[in-house]
């Protein structure tokens, strides 16, 4: 594709449309992988020609017309291959796509989509590819230029994970309720992964880059919408928003980490952690209490501090004790850890710590020294803080990372 | 996560390829060809490069006033990097099954050479939440 400067509006129609056509297109020829295929042309299609021709009357009937005649003539072409003479030849050539296509549409269909984008059998860099593309609408240019793989590499990736589906026989309708509830963490967490990269390559001005935060948020905007009676759906958006309204402080003029405790917090986005608060609110008023909740109303302790002396930690250990109980990890452990060394001093805190000594999910891993060396600072063991900085910075794979530790070590050696 | 899977050798080891018979050398450029198909048929292939003979490599620094003094001597113990794959996956332990199927590569006679492949994470400009 050549160079471009998009109109912002068609950018974004087309992406809400492309899950809506695709919905339509893969139910009525029943082959997901080249329905999506089909729908990909007609969005390149529409990048192309909307911008000189002006957007079509009826955009989304135009984008199914194309896809549809996209998926005959490929029909068409593996039946002349085999055999003229089938119900689906001419099914094919009786089908009036302008006419009543639109009709096919299912409000489900982006909820179809997503559970079957994020289904347990792909793995997790399928899922997020799968789920950018067919329900984000997103370019494989765009998805493999977010995550600085080749293009080629991205296709393929996209390619297998639809042969994987095809595979496991899944069909388009939505799974039934019991399974639906069954399957939901693992659409939150896809959701989920892809804000987190979105936010962790936030640092510095990356305006070229696709915003994956903010598609990130849109996704999970659509999923709530689908279902607006699921509090994790929420507690998920409230997350996301409560984080994202730091994005501004996170990182200083050198493009160095700045942490939560040493953020300017007028830089912090009031509106989303205003609507992060309400939403987690309406989320929790509905009485369950869900990973995502847990972390979204840790998430607004932080936020609703107008200072860093004023964070009520007692309150944000408490919801880790919680969260260790609905959904333990060892990360949720390590910031246990921080939250009771805050409330009941530093050698509480490492004390707690103690305990993931052993456990191999975090072994090597940075952040179990990046804490212990923050705790021991707060204890005042300036030697034994510096070594387990430097330990971390061997270990972490971000350079801004890297940095800030070797900082922080070189910070206390240096007094 | 990306990895780099790197293959390096000695000015020797560079020098015993250069003598290997026609049909070891096509074994080997075949098994290369295929094994980069495989990475980007696997979704995984973000580069490979291969590099200068060793005979080609320079040192490099900076002179007295700032111009290049280069210096082709090394010792004869120096490991030159050959090539390199980088690849994004979902593990290490994944990379590592890709880097042995690397050392797999055929040497003198047909024969799996078993080569050593290091293998290295390559840094982000990332910083994760670490929620």
């Amino acid at each position: 594709m050549a160079e471009h400067t998009f109109d912002i509006p068609i950018e974004h129609l087309l992406r809400e449309l492309a899950p809506q056509v695709l919905g339509v297109i893969a139910r009525r020829f029943g082959d997901f992988a080249a329905a999506e295929d089909a729908v990909q042309e007609a969005m390149i299609a529409a990048f192309t020609q909307w911008p000189q021709q002006g957007v079509p009357g009826n955009p989304r009937g135009w984008l199914m017309q194309v896809a549809c005649r996209r998926m005959t003539d490929q029909v068409r072409s593996d039946v002349a291959r085999r055999d003229r003479e089938t119900a689906v030849a001419r099914e094919a050539e009786t089908t009036a796509p302008s006419a009543d296509i639109e009709s096919d549409m299912d409000p489900d269909d982006t909820l179809i989509l997503l559970f079957m984008c994020c289904h347990p059998a792909l793995s997790r860099s399928s899922a997020i590819a799968l789920t950018l593309r067919a329900v984000g609408g997103l370019t494989t240019a765009e998805i493999a230029n977010a995550f600085l793989v080749p293009e080629a590499t991205m296709a393929q990736r996209i390619s297998r994970a639809k042969q994987t589906i095809k595979a496991s026989g899944l069909s388009f309708r939505l799974p039934a309720a019991q399974e639906r509830a069954e399957r939901l963490p693992a659409v939150l967490h896809v959701l989920y992964l892809i804000f987190n990269e979105g936010y962790a390559s936030s640092i510095g001005a990356q305006l070229q880059r696709l915003d994956l935060v903010r598609e990130a948020i849109r996704l999970t905007r659509n999923t709530k919408a689908l279902l607006p009676d699921n509090a994790e759906v929420a507690g998920l958006l409230a997350l996301m928003l409560l984080t994202d309204a730091r994005r501004a402080a996170r990182t200083g003029p050198d493009e160095e980490l700045i942490p939560l405790d040493k953020q300017d917090r007028t830089l912090w986005d009031r509106a989303e952690i205003s609507e992060g608060i309400k939403l987690l609110t309406s989320a929790l008023s509905k009485g369950s209490v869900g990973l995502y909740q847990l972390q979204a109303a840790i998430a607004a302790v932080h936020d609703e501090a107008d200072r860093a002396e004023d964070t009520d930690w007692p309150q944000i250990l408490a919801l880790y004790e919680l969260l260790k109980r609905v959904s333990p990890s060892p990360m949720v452990t390590l910031n246990h850890a921080i939250a009771a060394a805050m409330v009941h001093g530093p050698a509480q805190g490492l004390q707690l710590l103690k305990a993931l000594d052993t456990d191999p999910r975090l072994a090597g891993h940075y952040r179990l020294d990046a804490v212990r060396a923050h705790l021991l600072e707060k204890m005042g063991d300036h030697e034994a803080a510096v070594k387990h900085y430097r330990i971390a910075a061997t270990q972490t794979t971000s350079i801004p990372e890297r940095n800030y530790l070797l900082t922080q070590a070189a910070r206390l050696a240096g007094d | 996560m990306k990895y780099i899977l790197m293959m390096s050798g000695k000015k020797s080891d560079f020098e015993g390829y250069a003598t290997w018979s026609k049909q070891d050398l096509q074994a080997n450029v075949a098994f290369m060809r295929a094994f980069s198909k495989e990475l980007k048929d696997s979704g995984v292939f973000v580069s490979t490069e291969g590099l200068g003979w060793p005979s080609e490599a320079r040192l490099v620094r900076a002179g007295a006033n700032g111009e290049p003094v280069t210096d082709g001597v090394f010792p004869e113990s120096k490991e030159f990097l050959a090539g390199y794959w980088i690849i994004d996956v979902d593990s290490p332990e994944q990379a590592y099954k890709i880097a042995a199927r690397a050392s797999q590569a055929p040497g003198p006679g047909g024969k799996p050479a078993n080569m050593p492949i290091e293998v290295r994470p390559v840094l982000s400009g990332h910083a994760d939440l670490g929620i």
